[in-house]
């Protein structure tokens, strides 16, 4: 095979004999993606990466890795998987190790998104895992010229009939494992399961809670230096004016840089550079443009800018016959990831090659678009992916990895650290879009829909690198690059189209997608993307049909669902919430129930929702909610419990209290004070998540099917508490109060 | 110079007066536990414990800790012999991301010293100005209710695997 074979210092350390060729192989091939595709191909990420070695790494003396492409977010993916290969391996859960997301040692999985991570990467492991375990028995099987069916594993060894142990390191020779994926394998008995399907506890937390270094934010290489960027005050701003020279003499600055309207400073220690920051900025005069719309006006505004429309679903039935109509628009503003953490990166160049340690969610696109910036060869740039704060989809990581680049390229040799500001994070990241939807449906004589319109206004949901362009500094730079066409998300995911097409059938349904091609906001993905607005909008607008038919609301549901999953869900919310037909929520409280199939081909949920509204106030308290959840085969379901959980403290918060702010030239919500979120007087009585396993069936991904679910379903409960339906997002204090007066 | 004491241990610190703790903990004492989060004190991922109260290490300046004792995360316990309250939020598997935990880890271990047996809304009242984004609220509530138990009942013996739930 021709590919260039690399022997660094790490790898002759840690193997032996010929394993070593093999897996420096299996690296090169993981970055350029050459490996030819056989067909049919193999389940998961070894599609595209289906080399064995690329996943799992058996060295000489047993010990044993796993490498995947995702990142870990605080999701807890990298104990799933760990739990995944153990169980088809046959090895100790403790005995593996996991290597994440690195441009050098692991597969090209793309970004770490989507909720895509378990249906990808954790398919590859699990049929990698049981492959590996299958070729372990068999050479075994050789030595002892037996045939396989007489030989087992169990705990990192094959066992023969008479008790003769292999171990896995003692079997394992050559280039056993660098071989291409089959397209089946031989996957055990869900029933057999002892590491799966258990709450094994997260791998990551004992650090996080002793106070080990977990985070890209706790790396401290040797010789390493802070830098702070000066970004600038708005959009499009331009720098005219900077005369670094009083910074540059302050204690510990050692360089400021300043590259178009790229502004940056580098000091000894981290205060150094924050207050040389601070020293900088107000050195910065810069000539800014008013360029954004009106926040009060922004759905108009939103509906009015050009759009390119597609008809993403249609179906029709003449003979349905409909007696009453009715139209309802819903609106979402542009929210902030709003990671607890800014954004942090570290980077050192040295002799032309970059490495940085990044929060990114996708560290292969990301170096394309960095080496571009660069313009250097994509193969002298290497991300390894350290854990951040939680991103929730694409905040800061990527822009703060670029500036640590374009930062240390001026330092040869020096690790530069840099570290976001709050008000940066707040200001700079790009947000979830705002957006428009329009829904017009018909009830025929017996309260069933008869004709479903429903149409979204949408900017894309992905700015995310793969260009230079995506990347403030990039854009900043003396010869920026320019910022790539927005492109929508095809379908079945979609991006401002996700979830918009019902899960529900309807005799006439009509589902259009405006994509708005101009962004006067900076946006880009954010968790469930355009499937927050539109579950939302679908289920706040099925109870306001089941009101007018007279239904129940969640019989008016499943009046209109065959999916037999999504029924299973339905039933089990509504059992666990005790939801009973005809029931009146106690004086001043209100029940909701809201349900959705994230994607339509994801995890299935439903939530059920207790919330109090104070009448003199207006606020909204959300008291208790009951989820149910199907991912299909679960692998740990406490982490499953924990996104679900998580997903619907999250959603609640953008819900009810977030709006991005701007003035017409301005971002004005830049720290928690001007965008507030959730705090512990709003945190509810009690949530409680019931899980229904589907053994042996694909894994789904759960990690966004929470959002719009739980969003709809506290505003259908505000709707059952006030009687007033309110459509526009945040459900604020001061919306319902004013709905409540009306 | 200044002398500062933490976790028990006296060290000379080469850092201008106004430098806030935060900085201090992280870049000269190599302390991972605070966190910076906002710098702003609107957040809490970066709290302390100083003489027994909880502060925001973010806007603390440095010379407003002479003499004063110091305790941070590190200083309760280790993965090995985790305190009752490490021990807690293992046990509840309370983190997603992991990085307000800290900081909420500290104050409500400066709650349970002068109140062992703190009730549901005492709890959330205390942890009123820290933020997760996450969501993990429920876990963390249940963790601190944890820890006060652990304390009181004084069961110290380490956290076992598969624990959790």
């Amino acid at each position: 095979m021709n590919v260039p074979v690399i022997l660094d210092r790490r790898r002759v350390l840690a193997g032996g004999g010929a394993l070593i060729v093999s897996f420096a192989m299996s690296d090169a091939i993981a970055q350029d993606q050459a490996a030819p595709a056989v067909a049919p191909k193999p389940p998961g990420s070894l599609a595209t990466s289906p080399y064995l070695d690329s996943w799992i790494r058996i060295d000489a003396d047993g010990a044993i890795t796993l490498f995947t492409g995702k990142a870990e977010l605080g999701q807890g993916l990298k104990t799933a998987f760990q739990q995944i290969a153990a169980e088809e391996l046959d090895v100790p859960f403790a005995s593996l190790k996991v290597v994440t997301a690195d441009t050098r040692r692991t597969a090209n999985e793309g970004y770490t998104s989507g909720s895509n991570s378990m249906k990808d990467s954790g398919t590859a492991i699990q049929n990698a895992a049981a492959q590996a375990r299958e070729l372990l028995v068999g050479e075994a099987a050789r030595r002892l010229n037996l045939p396989v069916e007489n030989l087992r594993t169990e705990n990192g060894a094959v066992i023969a009939p008479d008790g003769q142990r292999f171990g896995y390191g003692d079997l394992v020779a050559s280039d056993m494992l660098h071989v291409q994926a089959q397209a089946k394998s031989t996957l055990k008995d869900p029933a057999s399961y002892k590491v799966m399907g258990q709450s094994v506890p997260r791998v990551d937390i004992p650090a996080k809670v002793t106070g080990g270094a977990a985070y890209v934010q706790d790396m401290r290489l040797p010789g390493m230096v802070h830098a702070r960027v000066v970004r600038p005050p708005s959009y499009g701003a331009q720098l005219t004016e900077c005369d670094p020279a009083a910074v540059e003499k302050l204690p510990g600055v050692i360089k400021v840089i300043r590259n178009g309207n790229f502004l940056a400073v580098v000091a000894q220690k981290e205060f150094q550079s924050i207050k040389a920051m601070g020293a900088l900025s107000a050195a910065a005069k810069w000539q800014e443009t008013p360029g954004l719309p009106k926040q009060d006006d922004l759905p108009r505004v939103l509906a009015s800018l050009p759009s390119q429309d597609t008809t993403i679903f249609e179906r029709n039935d003449p003979s349905a016959v409909s007696q009453r109509t009715v139209e309802a628009t819903y609106t979402r503003p542009y929210q902030s990831h709003g990671s607890i953490g800014p954004s942090c990166a570290v980077a050192q160049s040295v002799n032309d090659a970059m490495t940085i340690w990044t929060h990114t969610q996708g560290v292969y696109p990301d170096r394309q678009g960095i080496a571009e910036m660069l313009r250097v060869p994509v193969a002298s740039v290497r991300l390894i992916h350290v854990e951040g704060s939680g991103c929730y989809g694409h905040n800061g990581a990527d822009d703060a990895a670029a500036d640590a680049a374009l930062i240390a390229r001026e330092l040869s040799g020096v690790p530069v650290r840099v570290q976001w500001t709050r008000e940066q994070e707040h200001g700079w990241e790009p947000f979830g879009p705002a957006m428009v939807t329009k829904l017009k449906a018909s009830l025929d004589g017996n309260g069933a829909i008869s004709a479903w319109n429903f149409e979204v206004w949408s900017n894309t949901h992905s700015m995310r690198p793969g260009g230079a362009g995506s990347m403030l500094a990039a854009q900043h730079m003396a010869q920026p690059f320019a910022v790539p066409a927005p492109k929508p998300i095809p379908l079945p995911e979609g991006g401002g189209d996700r979830n918009a097409i019902p899960i529900y059938k309807f005799p006439n349904t009509h589902v259009v997608h405006h994509f708005i091609a101009a962004m006067p906001v900076r946006v880009s993905a954010m968790r469930a993307l355009g499937a927050y607005h539109n579950v939302f909008s679908i289920e706040s607008f099925m109870d306001e049909l089941a009101g007018l038919a007279g239904a129940d609301p969640i019989e008016f549901r499943l009046r209109h669902l065959d999916d037999p999953r999504g029924r299973d869900v339905i039933e089990k919310a509504a059992l666990g919430f005790g939801w009973q037909k005809g029931q009146k929520a106690p004086q001043d409280r209100g029940f909701g129930f809201a349900f959705a199939r994230y994607k339509n081909l994801a995890a299935y949920c439903a939530i059920a929702t207790e919330v109090e509204v104070n009448r003199e106030t207006g606020r909204p308290r959300l008291v208790r909610a009951v989820a149910a959840v199907d991912s299909g085969q679960v692998v740990n379901p406490d982490g499953l419990i924990n996104q679900i959980e998580g997903a619907i403290l999250q959603s609640m918060s953008w819900t009810l209290y977030e709006s991005v702010t701007f003035d017409d030239t301005r971002i004005t919500s830049i720290d928690w004070q001007t965008y507030p979120i959730l705090r512990f007087n709003s945190v509810p009585e009690k949530v409680e998540v019931h899980i229904i396993n589907r053994p042996g069936l694909p894994f789904l991904g759960s990690g966004e099917t929470g959002q719009g679910p739980a969003a709809a379903s506290i505003a259908n409960a505000i709707a059952n508490a006030t009687g007033k339906r309110l459509r526009d997002l945040p459900l604020t204090r001061k919306k319902i109060k004013d709905a409540i007066d009306a | 110079m200044m002398n500062l004491k933490v976790n028990g241990h006296d060290h000379q610190i080469d850092a201008e007066p106004d430098t806030p703790l935060l900085y201090v903990l992280r870049e000269d004492l190599k302390l991972n536990a605070a966190k910076f989060g906002c710098g702003l004190g609107q957040c809490g991922s970066c709290t302390v414990i100083v003489d027994g109260k909880a502060v925001l290490s973010c806007v603390t300046p440095l010379l407003l800790l002479e003499g004063k004792q110091v305790t941070t995360l590190e200083g309760l316990g280790t993965i090995s012999t985790p305190a009752p309250i490490q021990r807690a939020f293992m046990e509840e598997q309370a983190a997603q991301c992991g990085y307000c935990i800290a900081g909420m880890m500290m104050r409500a271990q400066a709650l349970l010293q002068r109140n062992p047996k703190p009730t549901d809304a005492q709890i959330r009242a205390e942890l009123e100005p820290h933020l997760c984004r996450c969501g993990t609220h429920m876990r963390i509530l249940r963790a601190v209710h944890r820890a006060a138990h652990l304390m009181d009942t004084a069961e110290l013996s380490p956290a076992t695997p598969g624990s959790a739930r």
